[in-house]
């Protein structure tokens, strides 16, 4: 008998009574200000959250961050007409190859006011590695793509199926040791995060 | 044989040995302590936190009543977005078939994010066995790995260590200078070394937060991006999991999300929350389904429960005991609570103190997100570990004794009346101290209690109040 | 008042022998209020320690013989919390349950405050305690019982403290704050003894957070919590007092020594 026939003989063996699956239909929590929210929360989670009013300013604002400057910035924009990287995704065959990239540049489908979270997915991140071995992320939210909790952010989306999908919540951290929050592990070390609108 | 039982250590001796470091202890029990404060000012954000439990008990009861039923959709849909499902009878079986994938693959070199089911098949010690080599790469585990040590927190793996430990562990093994022990720069040490392993993997395992039948998707939380990078690098990303990790649709997962890194460390949630449906273009996933006691834990109306956890820890932070002995005491692969109620499945001799270590205070029962009755099942355990003949016959015997005693009320008065005056009488010497304090623990750092030579009952006949 | 009520009077065993003033106290604070309490004098022990040590089968003639003996009584008061989370949650593998004298006793056992705040509503209890009082949330009172809000269900659960509201109606009493309002004083019954390292350490943990915030009184509703406390205090020959809540309802003095 093979180990699949075993172990889903063994669990038959036992019929249980099935209870109900719950509906999820409660009403969960909503925020007032929803950018409000997710810009207080996406700052406790270490994202430094930047407030433009429309596309235009997130592109001189893209242009002027910190991160960006200095000359010889390897730069991946999955968003290039918010900033035209210099890495394109689409040639990318080898991720390792990302591996020197200093920036990352992508564009959530959504943001999560209750976390702080973006969604990003392969369907528009055609190199899910480049999220997380750049040494930096910049990463561009519309204010009118927020939702106020996660139950609203998965009847929203759907994840690639085949595929990838990602809820990115600030940079990269741990607190392993000794509790000590360090900002900044294997991922980005620093998460530039502007909500437009 | 587990190490418990062939050392003859168990709980309480271990426990006994952690506190003698009375200083280092109470630094542990701060350090549980804070990540249970953050629990607490956390989910005072989320007005219906304890709707929030009801449902994920309700999902989880539901999903492992139709388990076999959600394991064969989830296999189904895995397979059409082009994964490979395993399955595994058993740790040994797990540890075969993630062998043989790597094998396959000429892989000698692999990546492994935090995984407590591959603790719990023991897969590092086997694969090295058959020369392959592992690095975990969650930060904690990874100093534990160095240190040749089990981790001793499911979520904070090195929670028992100070920043000088690792300094210490850091410059032995990555080269960083002695005396370091600022945690900025011993993370930061960690990352380019790891980075390292990272892109020299051959293949990434990690572990399965949550897997999903309505779609075969595969979710991984984690902090540090290392889940991610080892499973996004190589080409051959392994995710190993419990049988009862799933959960039907993908719109639980909004429960679940919002109630798994709130209760583990505070957080809203966690920085990376991962979906994998099938392999990366030109690559594999395979996933390894594992029962190892699951069906079993399942067929009990008692500890059935225990197979909703999402091994968030919530538990041990909370735990006045664990704090105050820290996860190696346990001997077992899951320490605290949860652990206590998991492991004696599997071997009711090498953990028959772990059921007795608990106050049954119930704060683990309250604080678990998904409402296991921790406190109750560690109770049945007790009744169940003394029907097998696992509780100590020293133990029975004085419960025999009590209980005849406690039935006849004449001799309850009699045995109070003269245990007693015994007590009244004899110099201190002999009750609290030499042998006194060996035979009965509670004079070793306590007084006994008054023994006064009028009982209630005595004064409620004086009163004539019958 | 209330119509005359049989009130059954439980003393734990332990409460019976080495702490009788306890059990004084109780009766004094219910014939306070009106009632007439009787003490069946054949009673011993609920089972609890045999049923915590997973001996059922030693716990179940306790559990038979005093459902019996309190069946006859509309109420049943006992000054502690986890005597009475045993009668109500922990004795139904012994009875079936359709038993109904076991679903009488069950249905009517109540611990001291939970009787006083919900049955008969007592407001006030007109007794001065010019004293800082620390309030430890003995568990099985706590998260069995729910007999006050357990600071692990957040918030959003707000459940009327039963000790807490009793307390602070006294005249000039003060009840401190802890850090840690309900964490387990470590007695757990035979846990004393067989886990004795931790069990002192989390004794003298709470007896520290209790000094911390200046209480010269330690209160619980359970007496095996106090008693494990009040062994350590004396070892360290600490300041600190020990008293039974039933004790300062009753208007006892804070006596030297403690409660006898």
């Amino acid at each position: 008998m093979s180990a699949r026939d075993e172990i889903l003989a063994n669990l038959r063996k036992r019929n249980l009574e099935v209870p109900p699956l719950p509906t999820l239909d409660t009403a969960w929590l909503r925020f007032e200000k929803p950018a409000e929210q997710f810009a207080t929360m996406c700052k406790a989670v270490g994202g430094n959250v930047i407030p433009v009013t429309d596309r235009k300013s997130a592109i001189a604002t893209i242009a002027a961050l910190p991160v960006l400057q200095g000359g010889n910035k390897q730069v991946c924009s999955f968003a290039p007409e918010l900033f035209a990287g210099n890495v394109d995704p689409a040639l990318i065959t080898d991720p390792h190859t990302l591996e020197p990239l200093d920036v990352t540049v992508a564009e959530a489908k959504l943001g999560v006011a209750e976390n702080g979270s973006l969604w990003f997915d392969s369907s528009f991140i055609s190199q899910r590695t480049a999220l997380f071995i750049a040494q930096h992320v910049v990463l561009v939210v519309s204010a009118e793509t927020l939702v106020h909790n996660m139950h609203e952010a998965y009847a929203r989306i759907t994840p690639p199926r085949p595929g990838y999908g990602v809820f990115v919540a600030g940079p990269s951290k741990t607190a392993d040791i000794e509790q000590s929050l360090v900002i900044g592990a294997h991922g980005a070390r620093s998460a530039n995060v502007l909500v437009v609108g | 044989m587990s190490e418990a039982a062939a050392t003859g250590h168990d709980h309480p001796q271990r426990a006994t040995a952690f506190i003698k470091d009375h200083t280092r202890a109470q630094w542990h029990d701060q350090a549980l302590w804070f990540v249970r404060t953050k629990r607490d000012r956390a989910i005072d954000l989320v007005p219906e936190w304890q709707t929030l439990r009801e449902t994920a008990a309700a999902i989880k009861a539901h999903t492992v009543a139709r388990l076999p039923e959600y394991l064969e959709q989830f296999e189904a849909n895995a397979t059409a977005a082009g994964a490979t499902v395993h399955w595994a009878r058993n740790a040994e079986e797990h540890n075969r078939i993630v062998l043989q994938l790597l094998q396959k693959n000429g892989v000698k070199r692999i990546v492994k994010s935090k995984s407590m089911l591959t603790e719990e098949c023991h897969l590092n010690p086997f694969l090295e066995k058959h020369g392959i080599e592992v690095t975990d790469t969650d930060l904690g585990e990874r100093i534990v790995q160095f240190r040749k040590e089990p981790p001793s927190h499911i979520v904070l793996p090195a929670i028992h260590l100070k920043k000088e430990d690792v300094g210490d562990t850091f410059a032995e093994h990555i080269g960083t200078p002695k005396g370091l022990a600022d945690p900025q720069q011993l993370t930061e040490a960690a990352r380019l070394h790891l980075r390292e392993k990272f892109m020299q993997a051959e293949a990434g395992i990690s572990g399965v937060n949550f897997a999903i039948a309505e779609s075969g998707g595969v979710v991984v939380c984690t902090n540090e991006g290392n889940a991610d990078l080892g499973c996004s690098l190589p080409k051959l990303h392994i995710a190993c999991m419990g049988i009862e990790k799933l959960i039907p649709r993908v719109a639980d997962l909004g429960v679940f999300t919002r109630l798994l890194a709130r209760s583990a460390t505070g957080q809203p949630v966690t920085t990376y929350t991962s979906h994998f449906h099938g392999p990366q273009a030109g690559g594999e996933l395979h996933i390894v389904m594992v029962d190892n006691g699951r069906s079993q834990i399942r067929t009990s109306d008692d500890y059935r429960r225990s197979l909703n956890c999402i091994r968030c820890g919530a538990c041990m932070n909370t735990c006045p005991v664990y704090r105050r002995s820290g996860g190696h005491s346990y001997g077992s692969t899951v320490p605290g609570p949860i652990g206590s109620i998991l492991s004696p499945s599997s071997d009711p001799s090498a953990h028959r103190s772990l059921p007795f270590a608990c106050t049954l205070c119930g704060s683990c029962t309250d604080v678990c997100p998904v409402k296991i009755d921790l406190h109750h099942q560690l109770l049945t355990w007790r009744k169940d570990l003394a029907s097998k003949g696992f509780v100590a016959w020293t133990k029975r015997a004085s419960m025999v004794v009590a209980s005849f005693v406690m039935a006849r009320p004449w001799l309850f008065r009699f045995a109070g009346t003269w245990g007693k005056r015994l007590g009244r009488w004899l110099p201190r010497a002999l009750l609290m101290k030499g042998p006194a304090a060996w035979m009965n623990p509670w004079v070793r750092s306590r007084e006994l209690p008054p023994l006064p030579a009028e009982s209630f009952r005595a004064m409620m006949e004086k009163r004539g109040k019958q | 008042m209330t119509a005359a009520r049989r009130i059954g009077l439980f003393v734990p065993c332990y409460v019976d022998q080495l702490y009788p003033d306890v059990a004084m106290a109780t009766l004094e604070v219910l014939e306070k209020q009106g009632l007439s309490v009787e003490f069946p004098s054949q009673q011993t022990c609920c089972g609890q320690p045999m049923a915590n040590t997973g001996c059922d089968g030693q716990a179940e003639p306790l559990a038979r013989r005093m459902v019996s003996l309190f069946a006859g009584y509309e109420h049943i008061v006992c000054p502690s919390g986890s005597c009475v989370a045993m009668v109500r949650h922990h004795y139904k593998s012994f009875f079936s349950a359709d038993d109904a004298a076991y679903q009488h006793v069950r249905k009517n056992t109540f611990e001291l405050t939970e009787y006083l705040t919900d049955v008969l509503k007592v407001e006030r209890i007109p007794v001065r305690f010019p004293h800082r009082v620390g309030l430890h949330s003995s568990c099985h009172g706590l998260r069995e019982l729910r007999l006050g809000h357990s600071s692990e269900l957040g918030r959003g659960v707000p459940t009327q403290d039963r000790a807490r509201h009793l307390l602070s109606g006294l005249q000039d009493i003060t009840l401190v704050d802890l850090t840690r309002p309900d964490e387990c004083c470590g007695f757990g019954g035979t846990f004393a003894v067989a886990e004795e390292a931790v069990s002192t350490m989390m004794g003298c943990d709470r007896i520290a957070d209790h000094e911390r915030a200046g209480a010269e009184v330690i209160t619980a509703g359970d007496m095996s919590c106090l008693m494990h406390m009040e062994g350590l205090i004396k070892r360290q020959k600490k300041p600190t007092r020990i008293m039974h809540i039933a004790q300062i309802l009753a208007g006892r003095p804070v006596a030297a020594g403690g409660p006898r």
